[in-house]
């Protein structure tokens, strides 16, 4: 049985070398700020005021409705269509405009054609710009009385803000990456300064030695988790639908699974550099590609897709995404929570054997 | 108190300890004598269970080291070669935690340390960060450390290097005051005037035991003046004897 004394013993000083760390300190603090407003403006997916020039050859009531439905979007804005014969391709080459809207005469009752032209050269924005035209032209019909009036109902993020998906989601990235980093340093530094021969002479065992570091890292992840959600909040003006004691609740146990993560990796590095390279490798990529954070995990080959399974981020965004934009409670959430233990356990189980109580 | 049988450690080809024979005594003072590499660290971490044999056998106070129990752990006290107190913690606070890890109550341990702490000086440093320490004060206060749980056996493994003679002869009378209390007292050192502070010193070469037993004696079977020359006769002797 581990001894809780012993625990406490090791965790106070932990606490004091958090505390007389300002290295640590910033990693705690500041970093997590760092990337949550990096990350958050510079990974901004939506398009907004997509330059446009019309050219309007039929300059009827019909036509005048159509463009108006695009400019009072916040999606488009106009651009002076100059004087001669609209060229698309000599537009997009000179950045005047991303998409141009040719109306021809005939534009009326008898048949509503038109054609937009959409630079490419960037193919999400181009792919964006078509849907948000598409989306405009299927309300002008609807209201003009003409085709299929398709009038889709977006549920949960309605003005479909990319920061309702990436916030959540950069809580997710960030705590596992400074919690893997933490826990990952904290027993490889003590195998560089050698002060942990002292420790293993002691009847000190290995459990004790991992809980006792991993307590108080548990409190500081959990400050983080705070810290990030709410500045994502105020920045970036998300949304919490759920109750708070839940996300605490699941974030205590995505916290736990990324500190034994960390306590993992510390087994296996030797010096203090190895441990942070090999706990960033495992969080900071894996997370970003692999837990449906950028890419949909239903759209990748059945190889990644398995192996999307042990990125704890993976339950980690289901959980988050459930609470902050579905007010999900933990009867949704208890299976993605359930595989969170049950990394941990196995981590820490994996750390605990590999932990040697001798030097080698 | 301490009982070795046939103790060896290889490192692959390497043998850092070759069939080393020993029995320490209740308060007796051992020394451990030798070069740097002769194998002196590697038989004490044995000893205390940080390094596992490759064959032989320890008997610490009559329980076998192997079985790794916690009960043999509470009875040594170490001081390691390389500092090893934590810098950034103040001098109190490395005594606390290991009074902490071997669940010693803060103030039975600081009962346990009063008179060496002031047999040293330290009273006045104690609320010092250890990293602002001079070296002369670090190794005191490890030696402090590896005392908070009043262990009957203290493995001090090279306590003196980098230190001045002064502090030098303090530490050696604190080893004498402990080994008077009855503990036992296993010490590494390359400096041969303090192996006659020693009841008993093994001399090692190669990780072989070249002489063993009391310095005055050895002095007097080998026919040497000093320690000096006793360590380079027998040295002299053993490589004949391999050549």
């Amino acid at each position: 049985m581990p001894n809780l004394n012993r625990i406490k013993a090791i965790s106070e000083k932990e606490v004091f070398h958090i505390l007389r760390d300002s290295r640590t300190l910033a990693i705690i603090f500041i970093l997590p700020l760092l990337q949550l407003i990096i990350f958050g403006y510079a990974m901004n997916m939506e398009i907004r005021q997509v330059p446009l020039v019309v050219d309007d050859h039929a300059l009827n009531s019909s036509s005048r409705a159509l463009v108006d439905a695009f400019i009072q979007t916040d999606y488009f804005r106009l651009v002076p269509k100059g004087p001669g014969v609209l060229d698309p391709g000599e537009l997009f080459k000179q950045r005047v405009a991303q998409a141009t809207l040719s109306i021809p005469k005939g534009f009326n009752q008898d048949d509503f054609t038109a054609q937009l032209k959409i630079d490419a050269s960037d193919p999400n924005s181009a792919q964006m710009i078509q849907s948000y035209a598409t989306g405009i032209v299927n309300t002008w019909s609807a209201k003009a009385g003409v085709g299929i009036a398709l009038s889709p109902l977006i549920l949960y993020n309605p003005d479909m803000k990319s920061s309702f998906f990436f916030v959540p989601g950069l809580i997710a990235l960030i705590l596992v990456m400074i919690c893997a980093l933490l826990t990952s340093i904290s027993i490889s530094r003590e195998k560089e300064m050698g002060t942990m021969e002292q420790i293993l002479v002691s009847p000190v065992t290995a459990t004790e030695i991992l809980l006792g570091k991993v307590l108080p890292y548990i409190f500081l992840g959990l400050m983080d988790a705070l810290l990030i959600l709410a500045v994502g909040m105020l920045l970036f003006q998300v949304p919490f639908r759920g109750e708070f004691a839940v996300f605490l609740g699941f974030t205590f146990l995505y916290v736990l699974t990324s500190l034994c993560l960390g306590l993992l990796v510390s087994t296996m590095a030797k010096t203090q550099q190895g441990a942070m390279m090999t706990a960033l490798g495992m969080t900071l990529l894996p997370t970003l590609l692999l837990s449906g954070y950028m890419f949909p995990i239903p759209s990748m080959p059945p190889i990644l897709r398995r192996i999307t399974y042990i990125i704890p981020a993976r339950y980690y965004l289901q959980i988050i995404r459930g609470i902050m934009l579905k007010g999900n409670s933990v009867q949704h959430l208890y299976q993605a929570g359930l595989s969170l233990v049950t990394m941990s356990v196995v981590m820490l189980v994996i750390a605990a054997r590999r932990f040697k109580l001798r030097l080698s | 108190m301490i009982h070795t049988k046939n103790l060896v450690k290889k490192f692959g080809a390497f043998t850092a300890v070759d069939d080393i024979n020993l029995d320490i005594a209740k308060g007796e003072i051992f020394g451990f004598l030798g070069a740097n590499g002769a194998g002196k660290t590697t038989a004490i971490r044995m000893i205390i269970g940080l390094v596992l044999p490759t064959s032989g056998q320890i008997i610490v106070d009559n329980l076998d080291i192997s079985k790794g129990s916690e009960k043999v752990k509470h009875k040594i006290g170490y001081m390691s070669q390389k500092f090893s107190l934590y810098p950034d913690l103040k001098a109190i606070e490395n005594l606390e935690f290991y009074s902490g890890i071997y669940q010693i109550p803060f103030r039975q341990a600081m009962k346990n340390i009063q008179p060496i702490i002031e047999q040293f000086g330290l009273q006045d440093i104690l609320k010092n960060r250890t990293e602002d320490l001079p070296m002369g004060y670090k190794q005191r206060l490890s030696l402090v450390a590896a005392l908070v749980h009043d262990p009957p056996l203290v493995f001090l493994d090279e306590p003196t290097s980098g230190v001045d003679p002064q502090a030098r002869r303090e530490f050696w009378q604190v080893i004498n005051d402990l080994a008077y209390a009855g503990k036992s007292v296993i010490v590494s050192t390359h400096f041969m005037d303090e192996a006659e502070y020693c009841h008993r010193v093994i001399i090692m070469q190669d990780g072989r035991e070249v002489a063993l037993g009391n310095p005055a004696e050895l002095k007097a079977t080998h026919d040497s003046a000093n320690m000096q020359e006793l360590f380079l006769k027998v040295l002299g002797e053993d490589h004949a004897k391999s050549e």
